[in-house]
């Protein structure tokens, strides 16, 4: 070989692991559906750890706990770490998250227990190396009580059996994938906020069968788990309710030429094309679905994922007349005004994201929880028995949240969710919060 | 000529070791199973040879554009023997800076009272910006290691092209822009039985012509002759009294002039424009030139047709007929085995012949 053709090869080694890298490193964040103003009534938020500020005092306390203790030695502060993607293109979802943390530590007015609350984190990216080096950053540091993270669920698939298997409890304000809490996969310790794909999945198939009276239908996801599982649950319900799947495809984030697998479709017929999966691939299958012949009348369907003005922006005059399923915003409970306010105040902007007030009431639960089993000694030592916190935040039922009544069933799931189907009615307008302006919640009526 | 090649593979074949063998071994392996994939996909007749036609037709489009930014890869590589790793974010900085520019021409109703006018302004925009980064990188980054080992070039590229994407995440914001849609290129013209999106057409036409005027360029003004002259060798050129500095400058800026009307023909297609968008292109860009033989122009171009058509025809016909599920996620993969294919039979491109120090 020349010294030429070598340098060839260098080359196309160094490609070959940027390449492999960036695969590994595919953004597969859950859902960030925007949040919605909605004039509700103003009901309290006051989180009920404030109303038992002081944990009862024992003489001498042995700490009994298979998992054991959280020992806090008098004036030391009760700790707890977020594992958010805070940074890379995915970091509003983080910093959003992040910030309906800090609000609820503000709301409780920065202690617990008479104890100060230190919030600590680690960047957990989007991907499941970066769930699985914050994990094992988090879970080396004994003195965290509790995790609220992560973001993406292909981070959580990694880091929740490690911060398990260190005794803590984590708490996801925004995984959305149905394995997470499926009892054959689930990790003891892992909770979230959000809801379930196969609530979202299922209310998609439900409305396009029966609404919309979609017979064939063709799902596309992108790799990611939380497409992929969540077409796979359309998939499923749409078969059950009688409807035949025509073809299911998969694009990989990054692909922007989506013709040649729409012409594929086109050749199965489907009378709607179910592709929950993110902006950027989203808005490209809208816009050249148009472009395809045998897809000129097909019924277009995406999720949460797209469920943002960025995707109406990136669709143009193609997302009109496409369907969204997202979270009903109608739903979320009273005290919602007071949060946005806040946050507002705090950080000079609107929420970056949608996942804040599910990071809030998962931190509000994870407080609630740690007042309910905290024990202090004679010497004002403060133990947080670990089995008995986790107990304690599964038997959580009707927790009043931003997000809704919150109750924790035995996978984990805490999430109170109402899933409801929106149509783009209009280019270039997002007022989701308008029922007579696009995107307009046409289902559940 | 044919006495040569006979001759040159009886040597050859005298000195045939065990891994050539394993190499023609896989090469072989590899067209088979694309031989058996077409055949039974094409039995099968799912598709229409309409269906096929718009393949074609969909691959030829993203080709140009790969061969456009191919062009910069290669020239580069071409002069000082390098890869320049940042140009895929050359390639973004134009459309992305132009992007605003098209806005604002929309907003004002330009792209309809005036659309040929207005899709040259932004032409000239992305081109200009593209340029400008790119004769900006080579002078900041490369051009201080120009005596350096190659690899230390090499990692700096890769440092220049993050820095360049977070540069522009930092202006322009994280969050994807769609360009406005042109009504002039709206619709479809037909052939015969044949259906076409205008703009395919118009993409595939401009950037063709872009590429044989960048040719013509290079082969026929006194700037290309001293640009081939660097290329050909650079202390002899510059004891000749050209320039050396100021042609590397001019390769970078031809490259970048190629990269920013790229990015305009890819928006136009596309529509989205974001801070990350030069990185997949580039990198396809990038096997297009290798494909076609790195360092030589006319190879770019043909490596950039070959590439976009292969990955647009690749996961219908080769692996469907295997029975291979959700075929499209493979596409890069097909992408990278014809790169393969292509070097175990010509390893040094499909023109590789001139490989020759030619820019």
């Amino acid at each position: 070989m020349t010294r030429k053709s070598l340098w060839l090869v260098y080359a196309l080694v160094v490609l070959a692991l940027v390449l492999s890298a960036c695969a590994r490193g595919t953004p597969t964040p859950t859902p960030t559906p925007q949040p919605v103003e909605q004039p509700q009534q103003p009901t309290p938020t006051k989180a009920q750890p404030m109303e038992e500020p002081t944990p009862t005092p024992v003489a001498e306390f042995k700490c009994e706990d298979p998992l054991g203790c959280v020992e806090i030695a008098p004036g030391d502060p009760i700790r707890i770490a977020y594992m958010l993607v805070v940074s890379g293109p995915n970091e509003s979802l983080g910093v959003d998250s992040r910030r309906g943390i800090e609000i609820a530590i503000d709301d409780v007015g920065g202690e617990l227990l008479g104890r100060p609350i230190e919030l600590v984190g680690e960047d957990s990216l989007c991907s499941p190396e970066g769930g699985q080096a914050a994990a094992q950053k988090i879970a080396a540091d004994k003195s965290i009580v509790g995790v609220i993270g992560t973001n993406c669920s292909s981070a959580a698939k990694n880091a929740a059996p490690i911060i398990s298997e260190a005794g803590m409890v984590m708490i996801s304000p925004s995984n959305t994938a149905p394995y997470l809490t499926d009892p054959a996969t689930r990790s003891p310790g892992y909770f979230r906020t959000a809801h379930n794909d196969k609530v979202q999945g299922r209310v998609a198939a439900e409305f396009a069968y029966n609404v919309l009276g979609a017979r064939k239908a063709a799902t596309i996801h992108d790799g990611s788990v939380y497409a992929e599982q969540l077409a796979n649950v359309f998939a499923e319900v749409f078969k059950e309710l009688g409807g035949e799947v025509v073809a299911q495809e998969a694009v990989n984030v990054g692909d922007t030429d989506m013709r040649p697998v729409l012409t594929t479709i086109a050749a199965a017929g489907p009378d709607i094309i179910y592709y929950p999966i993110f902006i950027a691939e989203g808005a490209l299958i809208t816009r050249q679905a148009k472009e395809v012949a045998g897809l000129e009348d097909v019924i277009l369907m995406g999720a949460d994922g797209m469920f943002s003005p960025d995707f109406i922006e990136a669709a143009g005059e193609a997302a009109v007349g496409a369907y969204l399923t997202s979270p009903d915003f109608t739903a979320f409970a009273g005290g919602y005004q007071e949060f946005l306010r806040k946050h507002e105040e705090k950080y000079g902007e609107k929420p970056l994201s949608a996942f804040h007030a599910h990071a809030y009431d998962g931190t509000m639960m994870l407080f609630y929880a740690i007042a309910q089993v905290a024990v202090e000694d004679a010497e004002g030592t403060l133990y947080i028995p670990r089995q008995a916190l986790r107990d304690a935040i599964g038997s959580i039922a009707n927790f009043q949240g931003l997000t809704g009544n919150l109750t924790c069933d035995p996978n984990g799931d805490c999430a109170d969710p109402k899933i409801a189907v929106y149509q783009i009615t209009a280019a270039g307008e997002w007022n989701p919060d308008d029922p007579n302006k696009s995107p307009v919640k046409i289902y559940p009526k | 000529m044919v006495s040569a090649r006979t001759a040159r593979w009886r040597v050859r074949l005298r000195h045939l070791s065990g891994t050539d063998v394993a190499l023609w071994l896989i090469g072989a392996l590899l067209l088979a199973m694309v031989l058996i994939g077409s055949y039974k996909s094409l039995q099968a007749g799912r598709y229409t040879t309409r269906q096929w036609l718009d393949f074609i037709i969909f691959g030829l489009a993203q080709g140009g554009v790969y061969a456009l930014i191919a062009l910069g890869y290669t020239m580069v590589y071409g002069v000082l023997q390098m890869i320049n790793f940042a140009h895929g974010e050359v390639f973004m900085s134009g459309p992305f800076t132009a992007y605003f520019v098209a806005r604002a021409l929309d907003k004002a109703g330009y792209f309809d009272s005036y659309p040929i006018l207005s899709l040259a302004i932004v032409f000239v925009v992305a081109m200009a910006v593209s340029t400008f980064v790119a004769v900006v990188l080579e002078l900041v980054a490369y051009r201080p290691l120009r005596g350096a080992p190659r690899l230390v070039p090499l990692i700096t590229a890769i440092g220049a092209s993050f820095f360049l994407q977070y540069t522009f995440r930092g202006l322009y914001g994280s969050g994807v822009k769609a360009y406005p849609d042109i009504e002039l290129l709206q619709g479809t013209w037909s052939l015969g039985p044949v259906v076409i999106q205008k703009t395919l057409v118009v993409v595939f036409i401009a950037a063709i012509v872009l590429l044989v005027g960048l040719y013509l360029f290079v082969q026929h003004t006194k700037i290309g002759k001293g640009i081939r002259a660097v290329a050909e060798d650079q202390q002899a050129a510059a004891l000749m009294g050209v320039n050396v500095d100021r042609m590397v400058s001019m390769t970078f800026a031809v490259g970048g002039a190629g990269a920013g009307a790229a990015g305009v023909l890819y928006a136009l297609i596309f529509k989205q424009v974001h801070f990350f968008m030069g990185f997949i292109p580039g990198i396809k860009a990038f096997t297009a030139a290798v494909l076609g033989g790195i360092g030589n122009i006319p190879g770019a171009m043909l490596g950039g047709l070959f590439l976009g058509v292969f990955e647009s025809l690749g996961p219908s016909l080769f692996l469907e007929g295997l029975g291979v599920p959700a075929p499209y996620q493979l596409k890069d993969a097909i992408a990278f085995t014809m790169l393969v294919l292509v070097l175990i039979f010509r390893p040094t491109g499909i023109l590789g012949e001139r490989i020759a120090k030619r820019a």
